[in-house]
């Protein structure tokens, strides 16, 4: 077994951006259900900041992965790593749009009382974000196992999503101020649906990357050494 | 499977069975099946010493030449095999032309070089041997560039045009097939793209097998990829899934860099 070692340590370099880039989304999505909950209009300020920081980290990953397929000229297994994180980055781009539209909304209601207590937002929140993690941790340490949990993770979501419309669309009344903010939290629980869709994107992408395929339903045969 | 549907529906040109070949007591190629599809690429690849230059000159039985050599089992070319008693050895050579790794021109004229072949099968027609000569420059794209100095040395061309003159050359006695030794690794980029593209179009009308130790080549120019490993066909399938997916560890860890 010979090692390409220019090759291992720019991958390590590409996969450890995307490390960070993972880390400021997490970070970014609990910051985004946090200044919802606790009405933190600095913090809903400093979450809409991120999303260049996102975006920046985007180009910075496509760049040096761009320059790794000019100058590497990866097959197989190697290429597809690379078709696939181009694929995640963007995904991960999305995330940080959608916290940045929570957090604009957040600001909306900065200065209104809120009509409930917000609970299954922030579940849904937590589980979105555990769910952007694992996909990544999945992928980095070519975990099949747990992308596969987090793809069947997204049903949970799914579910919670459509309790929160159900509770939300029956709160919607006459009295327009409670509407306005039964529609501004529906919207906030679907950009959260959206986050864990990407995150199963991510699974699927890590499939694609280790097996060639993102057929989740059919076990493959292991590969012989 | 719509792949296995397509690879069936196309004409087998070689199908190769249980060959073995020695050097003597050392066994290069071991078990052999493959089929070569007519006017397809086929691309031969694998580390140095893995038999896919012996196997690609077994197709035209260039072995024969080598002392020491011996062979089993069979390979049919268009259903008749080749190492059967009664085969016609001049027509196989005929029909399976070779081109090698270093551009080899004779030292004569451009026009001598294409002519020598036809010559020797009995065209004497000065007008159908000019024929020729244009028709082969053509089809290597060399015809504009050389059509002034056609009696000029061979040897004045430049490396990529010698060996775009040694395939014209190849071409002229009406092969259906051409065998490729490495035919670009004495090239600059430039030269072996031109030999790249036309690769392409003259797999409209001949069955090519190409060894070559340049992964991207392959994946550019080849239809069909064959991996070999110790004299063994580790994998062999459409290039495409080759180089994005194969099936086998080994052909993965090879055409990756990290083997052989």
């Amino acid at each position: 077994m010979v090692a390409r070692l220019q090759m291992d340590q720019e991958m390590a370099m590409i996969k450890a951006d995307l490390l960070s880039m993972t880390a400021l989304v997490e970070e970014t999505i609990r910051g985004a259900i946090k200044s919802l909950k606790e009405k933190d209009g600095n913090l809903a300020r400093s979450i809409i900041d991120n999303d260049e920081k996102i975006d920046d980290l985007e180009d910075q990953i496509a760049d040096k992965t761009l320059k790794f397929l000019a100058t590497q000229q990866p097959l197989a297994g190697d290429l597809r790593m690379c078709v696939s994180i181009m694929k995640m980055i963007r995904d991960l781009e999305r995330i940080g749009d959608h916290c940045e539209d929570i957090a604009k909304y957040t600001l909306r209601l900065e200065n209104e009382e809120y009509m409930k207590e917000l609970i299954d937002i922030p579940r849904m929140a937590e589980m979105a974000t555990k769910m952007v993690k694992n996909a990544i941790d999945a992928f980095v340490n070519k975990d099949l196992r747990l992308a596969r949990k987090v793809w069947i993770f997204d049903d949970e979501v799914d579910e919670l999503f459509r309790n929160i419309y159900e509770e939300l669309i029956g709160l919607i009344g006459e009295d327009a101020a409670k509407n306005r903010q039964s529609v501004t939290f529906l919207f906030i629980a679907a950009h959260l649906e959206r986050i864990a869709d990407y995150a199963t994107n991510i699974c699927e992408e890590t499939v694609f990357a280790m097996e060639g395929s993102t057929d989740f339903g059919e076990k493959k045969e292991e590969k012989n050494s | 499977m719509q792949i296995k549907e397509t690879i069936e529906s196309l004409e087998k040109k070689f199908e190769v069975r249980d060959l073995n070949l020695f050097y003597g007591s050392f066994q290069a190629l071991k078990n052999i099946d493959m089929d070569i599809y007519e006017n397809k690429i086929t691309a031969l690849i694998g580390p140095s010493g893995c038999g896919k230059s012996t196997f690609l000159r077994t197709l035209n039985r260039m072995n024969d030449l080598i002392n020491g050599v011996k062979i089993e089992g069979h390979i049919t070319f268009d259903g008749k095999n080749i190492y059967g008693k009664d085969y016609d050895l001049i027509a196989l050579r005929k029909k399976v032309g070779m081109v090698f790794q270093k551009p080899n021109p004779f030292p004569k004229s451009i026009y001598e070089n294409i002519v020598y072949g036809p010559k020797i099968h009995g065209e004497k027609n000065r007008d159908v041997l000019d024929g020729i000569v244009e028709r082969t420059l053509r089809e290597v794209a060399l015809w504009e560039e050389v059509k002034d100095r056609l009696h000029r040395p061979a040897t004045g061309l430049s490396g990529g045009q010698q060996q775009r003159l040694c395939i014209a050359r190849c071409l002229a006695v009406e092969p259906e097939v051409i065998l490729m030794d490495e035919p670009t690794s004495a090239l600059d980029p430039v030269a072996t793209s031109k030999i790249e593209e036309l690769l392409n179009t003259l797999s409209d009308k001949y069955t090519i097998v190409i060894v070559t130790h340049n992964m991207q080549q392959a994946g550019r120019v080849s239809d069909f990829t064959s991996f070999f490993l110790s004299g063994k066909v580790i994998e062999s399938d459409k290039t495409e899934k080759i180089f994005s997916n194969p099936a086998n560890k080994k052909t993965e860890d090879y055409i990756t860099g990290r083997f052989g």
